[in-house]
């Protein structure tokens, strides 16, 4: 019985592969008709071909129930590769699950050719058939969600090093210019790299400048506090500024205060005032004639 | 017993810490600490933490206590040398050792106590003899 099964599903590939990769070619195109933009129809054709090409010997050695038989293996490390090339092109899950799902309107109608007048059997057929396509279909989803994951966790990854910048803007005086909303992670990340720096460069004087924070509620002042107390246990003074004024008039109607830490509206006012910290004048020279 | 060295720069005390701290050395720490500088009438103390990777919240305390004990005996208390990773951990502790200077380095340390011990004497001066 089994046997059987094997050979008339196989069959049908074998038999009829030309006609099946075009009907299910015409599928996919008028299921994918808004996306053209997305892949090319040679495209389409080729991985379609390439698809059934190692779908049937699959069919024909492996079981037709269990898929994660070595005999499938191929079939599986395709459907990855092209998953993860759609995730990266922008295709929607279901988008990418119809690659596999479209092909079963298309082996139903040659089922339903082929045995049409066995009734049982054609059920028997279309169940296996059915089943097989799905967790295919599935496999090809999970694959999708997978890349999709990983595509974040990297865009992450690269958003927590971009915003967190040390510059030195002068012999003993760092900058923090902190973009974004404030987090404990993210504090973590910028003490860190606040904290790596003053040791690197000897520096005194550490400026935090908060320009491009657009909400100070109390948990991230107390966040920026406690990167102003760890500084400071290395010996480093620091000076918020650039607070804006909306956010200035929301801190106090929080309540929310900087304690005795030096703020400053600008950063050229605190650069200003860490030049007097460490003794160093700024001359405005006379202008040329 | 154990023993963490109190060593005599010029006027000051410098205590370099080189070994893993524990609550029993930090008492006995404590005890030397005083007494030395009482003895030696030393105008500053400098504790170096460079090479210390674990601090907890009695040791974190504990530095706090050394610092005001120093004050109280007229000397003024720096601890330098904090790591990073200590600081991070002071800090998440929440233990903010207001009350302490700190410093880089020794280097920056005995720079920071010499500016404060000459602060200290003008103001002295100044009580003294009132304009």
């Amino acid at each position: 019985m089994t046997a059987n099964k094997i050979n008339r599903l196989t069959e049908i590939f074998t038999r009829h592969e030309k006609i099946m990769l075009e009907d299910w070619l015409r599928e996919q195109l008028t299921a994918l008709s808004a996306r053209q933009d997305l892949i090319s129809e040679p495209d389409l054709c080729r991985q379609s071909a390439e698809f059934l090409a190692l779908f049937t010997p699959a069919c024909r050695s492996g079981s037709l129930t269990d898929i994660n038989s070595p005999e499938w293996k191929p079939v599986l490390d395709f459907l990855a590769s092209v998953s993860r090339s759609r995730a990266i092109q922008g295709f929607s899950p279901s988008e990418t699950a119809t690659f596999v799902f479209s092909l079963k309107q298309t082996l139903l109608a040659h089922l339903r050719k082929e045995l049409g007048q066995d009734a049982v059997a054609l059920a028997d057929e279309m169940w296996t058939a059915t089943v097989l396509l799905d967790k295919l279909g599935l496999y090809t989803t999970e694959v999708f969600q997978k890349s999709r994951e990983e595509i974040i966790k990297r865009q992450q990854m690269e958003m927590l090093e971009l915003s967190t910048p040390v510059v030195k803007l002068w012999e003993g005086i760092l900058a923090v210019p902190l973009i974004g909303t404030l987090d404990s992670s993210r504090t973590q990340v910028v003490m860190e790299n606040l904290l790596q720096s003053i040791v690197d460069t000897g520096s005194r004087i550490a400026i935090v400048d908060i320009t491009g924070v657009p909400i100070v509620d109390t948990l991230i002042a107390q966040n920026l506090l406690k990167t102003v107390a760890a500084a400071r246990l290395m010996g480093a003074q620091c000076i918020i500024c650039g607070i804006r004024p909306q956010i200035a008039q929301t801190m106090v109607h929080l309540g929310v205060a900087f304690g005795d830490v030096v703020t400053k509206a600008t950063l050229a006012d605190a650069l200003a005032y860490a030049f007097r910290q460490i003794d160093c004048t700024v001359i405005q020279q006379a202008p040329r004639v | 017993m154990e023993q963490i060295p109190i060593l005599q720069v010029g006027e000051f005390l410098l205590v370099s810490i080189q070994v893993d701290l524990h609550d029993r050395l930090v008492l006995r720490l404590q005890d030397d600490l005083t007494a030395q500088v009482v003895k030696k009438q030393a105008k500053g103390v400098l504790i170096d933490l460079s090479t210390v990777e674990i601090v907890d919240s009695f040791i974190g305390r504990m530095l706090g206590n050394m610092a005001a004990l120093s004050q109280m005996l007229g000397a003024h208390a720096v601890v330098v040398g904090i790591r990073p990773a200590v600081a991070i951990t002071i800090v998440e502790l929440g233990l903010s050792l207001n009350n302490v200077h700190t410093a880089l380095n020794v280097d920056k340390g005995i720079a920071l106590l010499q500016t404060l011990v000459k602060q200290s004497s003008a103001e002295v001066r100044d009580e003294a003899y009132p304009l």
